[in-house]
């Protein structure tokens, strides 16, 4: 049984930094994270396509969380940045031939030094100038993509060999999943880490008030530029293992939809929120599962449902979308806090 | 020579459509500050609305093209205004003075929202309509062939922006909504409805975007890539400046011919560089003058 004080009693400012602020806590993530580990053992190729989907959404979508929630600079463009990784890891190990474990941290340096460039404007653009500005540089990349033929290969699409680590192959599933779960385990650690340190503080010194943040000493552009190439590497990442899971990437893989799902991953689970990322992300990964599993069920009845789906399937991500915007604008994490505090009460929760 | 005017005339229409458009974007922001990201889709529903009135009153009455297409026209009018005034009521209302991520994101779900309700009920083809304008060219001058649909399509914007500029010039509402734009607060207290006001911004927003959609749809035929005009409104009004109307109608004659001119000349060399080219601008736009051409300057006080 479990119980926590019913206050804050935080006697040192290292308590108060605490991750795990109680151990029930801390045995539960142990717990989960032995789950994830296991549970790969005895899953079908289903359920580990659909959680290699949302390892490395994950890191993506806690990279533009990074800059979104926490630095509160909008982007638009994190698809084409993911692309951009995408593309840098698919040439280095297709054309270059170097090994994977070269290439995914080259993906991510080479799409954090891009998403710097893209920073740049954001020392005189804000908000909504911003957020259009990295619009247009998700159309500027996509035209790159689709036209660098030499290196992208154009909407043909570019073959990228199978992750391989000194050796050893990642060609199935299975494997992949041991790969990216544990590349978003130790990314979430790390950006975990970060937003604790005088980084992190920045970044959020920046999103709430900037002329504030640099009365009291924190350089802004600095850290804006901080906050593109950290959210950009998270990108790269992401998509140098998600080509490596797909082995042939298209443009298609890197739209305007992508960036605006990233969006809309960390607006549902919660901006400003490492674990919300993680719920949103988990959501709108099942949600499309969901409805495909549901039209299974309706096919039988009504089979022109199969040929609706596409729609149904983008009308119900925008009224999802609209629905958390409307009633719960803090996410799921702010809601999942708020059902904690009840059952912490329960039954007397006066 | 004679290729350049052409590039100019189909240029001047696509460049009309941006503007009606950007009017209808520029007007939301101007009095209510939300940046819609929907603009395209509310052209894209205000196309397939006008299309199903058309095939309606064809398949039911016998009257002739131009009178079906007449009535349809007006019809669309009427229901994308009430379309307008319903979103506004079911989704923006609540927005007020929320972050503008959340408006941004609010907008965008919209989109993404409307465009499923679209191709649930028209699907992903592309649809046509029937041929109500003579596809014989008029020789203008003398010596440029012009299609009829091209004349009708300048002409039909630039009714729309001149009733709307006269609108916000001597209309009582226009002058309220001038005044909602200028300063919420000091509007209110004298007497003006700020409920009404952006509502009624939904309403024309979504009735000038109507009129785009239909006549880029009797150019191209409609189908789901129309929605991508929306996103090419944020070239427009960023060059013309987020809160002029007057920009507005310059930027979007200003991109639309750079845009075919790009596509007439550059194309060739550099294939695809005609969609890229208004952003490309943009982002330049942003570095230099991010206000745009006639937009306010947002100047901050500590």
């Amino acid at each position: 049984m479990h119980y926590g004080v019913c206050g804050d009693f935080k006697e040192s400012y290292e308590k108060d930094m605490e991750i795990f602020q109680t151990t029930f806590a801390k045995a539960w993530l142990y717990g989960f994270i032995i789950f994830l580990y296991i549970f790969p053992l005895f899953a079908s190729k289903y359920f580990l396509y659909i959680g290699n989907l949302m390892a490395i959404f994950v890191i993506g979508a806690i990279g533009l969380n990074l800059l979104t929630g926490f630095a509160g600079q909008i982007s638009l463009g994190h698809g084409a940045f993911v692309g951009i990784g995408a593309y840098a890891s698919a040439y280095l190990t297709a054309n270059l031939g170097l090994p994977f474990w070269v290439a995914l941290p080259a993906a991510g340096v080479i799409t954090a030094i891009i998403g710097m460039i893209f920073g740049i404007p954001s020392l005189r653009l804000k908000g909504l100038y911003l957020a259009i500005a990295t619009l247009a540089a998700q159309f500027i990349i996509e035209y790159v993509i689709v036209h660098w033929e030499a290196v992208t290969n154009g909407v043909l699409g570019k073959m990228v060999p199978f992750a391989s680590i000194f050796g050893y192959q990642f060609d199935n599933d299975r494997k992949y999943f041991y790969l990216s779960i544990t590349l978003a385990i130790i990314l979430t650690i790390f950006a975990k880490n970060i937003v604790r340190t005088k980084t992190g503080r920045a970044f959020v010194a920046v999103r709430d008030n900037y002329i504030a943040a640099e009365i009291i000493g924190v350089d802004i552009f600095k850290y804006k530029l901080y906050a593109f190439a950290i959210s950009s590497f998270y990108a790269g990442i992401a998509g140098s293992l998600w080509a490596h899971y797909l082995t042939l990437i298209t443009p298609e893989h890197f739209t305007i939809t992508v960036s605006i799902q990233y969006l809309a991953m960390i607006i549902i689970g919660g901006l400003g929120s490492l674990i919300g990322t993680i719920y949103g992300t988990v959501f709108l990964i099942i949600l499309p599962e969901f409805l495909r599993f549901l039209s299974g069920i309706v096919s039988h009845s009504y089979p022109q449902i199969v040929d609706l789906f596409a729609a149904i399937r983008e009308g119900v991500f925008g009224l999802v979308i609209i629905l958390f915007l409307l009633f719960e604008p803090k996410g799921m994490a702010h809601r999942w806090q708020i059902i904690k505090a009840y059952w912490k009460l329960w039954p007397f929760s006066y | 020579m004679e290729f350049f005017i052409q590039l100019l005339i189909t240029g001047i229409v696509l460049g009309s459509v941006y503007a009606l458009v950007a009017l209808g974007f520029v007007l939301i922001y101007k009095s209510t500050s939300v940046i819609n990201f929907a603009q395209g889709e509310l052209l894209m529903l205000g196309a397939y609305i006008c299309l199903q009135f058309v095939i309606e009153l064809q398949a039911h009455t016998g009257l002739g093209l131009y009178t079906i297409f007449w009535i349809s026209f007006f019809a669309t009018l009427i229901v994308c205004g009430i379309i307008g005034l319903l979103i506004e009521r079911a989704f923006l209302r609540k927005m007020i003075g929320e972050p503008i991520i959340s408006i941004i994101m609010l907008t965008i779900g919209l989109s993404s929202f409307l465009r499923g309700i679209i191709q649930f009920f028209w699907g992903t083809q592309t649809k046509v309509f029937p041929q109500i304008f003579s596809q014989k060219p008029i020789m203008l001058f003398g010596k440029i062939p012009v299609s009829e649909i091209y004349l009708y399509a300048i002409a039909f914007s630039a009714i729309f922006l001149g009733i709307f500029t006269l609108f916000f010039k001597y209309n009582r509402s226009g002058i309220a909504m001038r005044a909602t734009a200028d300063d919420q607060q000091a509007a209110m207290s004298m007497g003006i409805s700020i409920k009404r006001i952006f509502a009624l911004a939904w309403c024309i927003a979504a009735i000038v975007a109507a009129v785009g959609g239909i006549v880029i749809g009797n150019i191209n035929g409609i189908n789901v890539s129309l929605s991508f005009y929306g996103l090419k409104v944020f070239p427009v009004v960023i060059l013309g400046g987020l809160d002029s109307i007057g920009g507005a109608i310059v930027g979007g004659l200003i991109i639309g011919i750079l845009e075919n001119l790009c596509g007439g000349y550059l194309d060739p060399h550099m294939p695809g560089i005609k969609e890229v080219a208004p952003f490309i601008v943009l982002v330049l736009i942003l570095m230099i003058k991010p206000y745009g051409l006639f937009g306010t300057e947002e100047i901050e006080k500590v």
